[in-house]
């Protein structure tokens, strides 16, 4: 044997938005600005705890009675329907007839990564779909970890009209095979921060439904993008309302700005409630090889939230909050662009909706703005609208100017 | 109830489909229910028993005297300390928090560790034990350039099988428990190991072997280490018991520092879940020591590439308290005192049991019930005497005669002696 065992392990690539911090930590000029990672900012720049999180942090921290025991392998009931209430609406007909299923993970990531390992090994998932683009660790996810058969792609992005190609979008999900996965943005999507509108979404369900697909949410940016729970979540509602099952994975990172304590809800909806108790002990078994049983701490916040009346609008008023300083800095952005004259066009900015604009910026541009103006964001253009400030908008104005007007892409 | 045919997907999940339980067949009619839990079913079962004396000696959680739950002082401290600290929520990187990492790796290996001073060892954070084997089983499937069959000491803890079965990787198992003695079975442990195909990884509990309490001596422990080194096998330590198991966290660490001073590269997988009563904050770490620091480096990537579809980085709260704890002098020393004070009890609850199954009469040798160490013990119990002791006496064990000492008390150590002594007298 070789003398490491290890010899033979090639250096992996970094993962590009990890990465990115860590350049722009690196950066030493006072102009940078990191539209990276995507978390949300004040118009300070900095990273905001929701005073509700701290409040009851508090609270929990005061009370002796509290453990730090075990939960179960699907996690703190109280968390796990107070979610499924969330997604779905209290009066959600899955939920009075006993058909959505609740199960705690680690956050979006973890939820995606259950449901994709169930449908894989219970229901012989092995075709998986997604937009163009997307979050990049869907791939990671579905081809790479899980290793479905193929993951195809649907049309999404438009880059000359920076829209949504819906027909292309319909075409190709048409096309998907029965029983194909169909990764669906709920909303506020990831990268590109365009969404469908209720007439589309209608039009989905309906394609689902011919064609015996089984639609998988990715929930991010419940509450996030407009601060109004409901409006977020229609797409969802609007499939358990025609009758469709589906998957939804939630995470409660951005909406109760709980990101590292690992907060998501793997959400099933069923048509029959006597499927309930053998799914739940499939993802039980899937679950105990993965982490045994899922952190507390955060689920244990975000549970009392949900279940707290005068809570949860202290909740709603935070995310409100940070969507309407999101909509805000989209407004300036443009109206900077605009009164600049830079050339193209950027209402783009205005009518993508949630944490991120898809810019339109290639990679050059991108280099360009990292290069000449400390200004670190994706190599696909994507950038995160809460890291602007009323103070750093009008830098990032002129920069994006500059690097349109002066670098070509080929 | 309307199941159409089996595997069928989806048949008439047409546009008239109305969410009732109806005839429409579904996606779900191919899943089966999963095999029950059988500690979980443990703890099922006790839940509903109304006997005044009943005992759960199923799951493995410390418990008080008084046979509550224990948050340890120290543990309070930490997290008072870190409420006074305003942290943020910001992502962690994906190997987690390096306080926390650091603390755990000089933990496990010694502060003066030569492998921590010469870079060799990538520590990341994970979801406490299971995480940590996971993400251990994960790489070991992509990246193990040898056979890739894991290699369990027979009995081992039930969800090393379905963590490493889930990764890929074939299993195998080696002699550990010899239940006449109800000891170690050292020769046909040696016997196994030295059968093992080249390159293959073998598994080894590093302290208070989980389910049956037989650790092997220090003596031991040397003689497995060269063995393991002739027969060129890769170990993988679990180590979820560090400190819990003696009350002294450098004896527990032992078996795998002797390994790390043999020149073995390791791969370790810890657990603060039970040393310090963070179980449900799932606090762990994950760590690979490697040739030489270049290849630490080129490790690390691919550790953060199978960790980022798993869970993509972990939870603060318990590796912050574990951090606090670890790097905060006056804190770690009341932690260390924390641990020796649950595992003194531990201890003492093992002398009392064997001590009162000689006042009952018993004439069956006991001494395992003292010489095994940490959170289980390994009764001997017979699946037919367990059946009885939960039904006559309401004590209830999994069906392979295990205890957890935690689950007892002063208050009811003679009452367990007692139901004991009647169904094996």
């Amino acid at each position: 044997m070789a003398k490491s065992v290890f010899s033979n392990v090639q250096a992996g690539l970094p993962i590009a938005v990890f990465q990115l911090t860590i350049d722009y930590k690196a950066d030493t000029s006072p102009l940078k600005v990191n539209l990276g990672v995507g978390a949300y900012r004040t118009d300070d720049g900095v990273p905001w705890v929701l005073p509700v999180v701290r409040q009851v942090e508090e609270q929990m921290a005061a009370d002796r009675s509290l453990d730090h025991e075990y939960l179960p392998i699907s996690g703190l009931q109280d968390f796990t329907s107070g979610a499924v209430r969330m997604i779905l609406g209290d009066d959600s007909p899955a939920i009075v007839q006993n058909r959505a299923l609740g199960f705690q993970a680690l956050s979006g990531t973890g939820a995606i990564r259950l449901g994709a390992d169930f449908i894989h090994k219970h229901l012989n998932g092995n075709v998986a779909y997604v937009p163009v683009p997307t979050w990049p660790n869907h791939y990671g996810i579905f081809q790479k970890a899980v290793q479905y058969k193929e993951v195809r792609t649907y049309r999404y992005w438009r880059a000359e009209s920076r829209d949504l190609d819906f027909e292309g979008m319909a075409e190709d999900i048409k096309a998907a095979p029965e029983g194909a996965v169909i990764i669906l943005h709920a909303c506020a999507h990831n990268p590109t921060g365009v969404d469908l509108t209720t007439d589309q979404w209608k039009k989905i369900a309906e394609i689902v439904q011919e064609r015996k697909l089984l639609p998988f949410f990715d929930c991010a940016y419940i509450g996030f993008a407009t601060g109004d729970v409901e409006k977020d979540s229609w797409a969802v509602r609007y499939f358990v309302s025609k009758g469709i099952e589906f998957f939804a994975a939630q995470s409660f990172s951005k909406s109760f700005g709980l990101y590292n304590e690992r907060v998501g809800n793997l959400a099933v909806v069923m048509n029959n409630a006597d499927y309930k108790n053998r799914i739940k002990s499939q993802l039980e078994l899937i679950a105990r090889a993965m982490w045994s049983n899922p952190p507390n701490h955060g689920a244990r916040i975000v549970g009392t939230v949900l279940n707290n009346p005068a809570l949860y609008k202290q909740w709603q008023g935070h995310i409100k909050e940070m969507s309407s300083r999101v909509f805000s800095m989209r407004e300036m952005l443009y109206q900077h662009l605009k009164s600049l004259g830079t050339p193209g066009t950027w209402n783009h900015i205005v009518d993508q909706i949630g944490m991120f604009t898809f810019t339109g910026l290639g990679p050059k541009q991108v280099q360009g703005l990292r290069n000449r103006h400390h200004i670190y964001c994706l190599s696909t253009g994507r950038i995160n609208m809460c890291a602007l400030t009323t103070k750093n908008v009008e830098h990032v104005a002129k920069a994006i100017h500059d690097v349109v007007t002066t670098i070509t892409e080929d | 109830m309307a199941l159409s045919c089996a595997g069928n997907i989806l048949k008439d999940n047409m546009m008239r489909c109305v969410p009732v339980a109806s005839r429409a067949s579904s996606w779900w009619s191919g899943v089966e229910m999963g095999p029950p839990d059988a500690i979980l079913g443990v703890t099922e079962a006790f839940k509903k028993d109304s006997n005044p004396q009943k005992m759960n000696l199923g799951v493995g959680a410390y418990r008080s005297d008084e046979g509550k739950p224990f948050v340890l002082p120290s543990v309070r401290k930490a997290e008072e300390i870190m409420m006074a600290a305003n942290h943020d929520k910001e992502y962690l990187p994906i190997t987690g928090l390096a306080d926390f990492t650091k603390a755990a790796a000089a933990l496990a290996f010694g502060e003066n560790s030569e492998a921590i001073s010469n870079k060799l060892n990538i520590t990341s954070q994970a979801i406490s034990g299971t995480g940590a084997l996971r993400v251990g089983a994960n790489f070991l499937q992509r990246y193990f350039p040898g056979n890739n069959q894991v290699f369990l000491p027979t009995p081992s803890w039930g969800n090393h099988t379905p963590i490493f079965t889930h990764a890929g990787l074939k299993l195998g198992a080696y002699r550990y428990y010899d239940k006449n003695t109800c000891g170690f079975d050292k020769a046909g442990c040696l016997e196994d190991i030295s059968k093992i195909p080249e390159g293959s990884v073998i598994l080894l509990h590093a302290c208070a072997h989980n389910p049956t309490g037989v650790d092997p001596k220090p003596e031991d422990w040397k003689e497995l280490s060269q063995l393991v080194k002739s027969k060129k096998l890769f170990p993988f330590f679990d180590m979820a018991y560090q400190g819990f198991a003696s009350g002294d966290i450098d004896r527990d660490a032992q078996a795998v520092r002797q390994f790390l001073k043999d020149g073995h590269q390791i791969m370790l997988a810890q657990s603060f879940s039970k040393n310090m009563g963070l179980y449900g904050e799932r606090a762990g770490a994950f760590t690979i020591v490697c040739e030489s620091e270049e290849e630490m480096k080129r490790v690390e990537s691919q550790v953060k590439i199978t960790i980022r579809p798993l869970y993509s980085n972990p939870p603060i709260h318990g590796a912050r308290i574990a951090a606090t704890i670890l790097n905060t002098p006056d804190l770690r020393t009341q932690w260390l005192g924390d641990v020796k004070f649950m595992a003194d009890r531990i201890i003492n609850m093992r002398k009392m049991l064997a001590d009162n199954l000689k006042k009952e009469g018993s004439t069956h040798d006991w001494s395992h019930v003292t010489d095994q160490i940490g959170m289980f013990c390994f009764t001997g119990l017979t699946p037919e005497q367990v059946e009885r002791i939960t039904k006559e006496f309401s004590v209830y064990l999994t069906k392979d005669g295990r205890i957890s000492v935690a689950g007892i008390s002063s208050a009811n150590n003679s009452y367990l002696a007692h139901a004991i002594h009647q169904v094996t007298k």
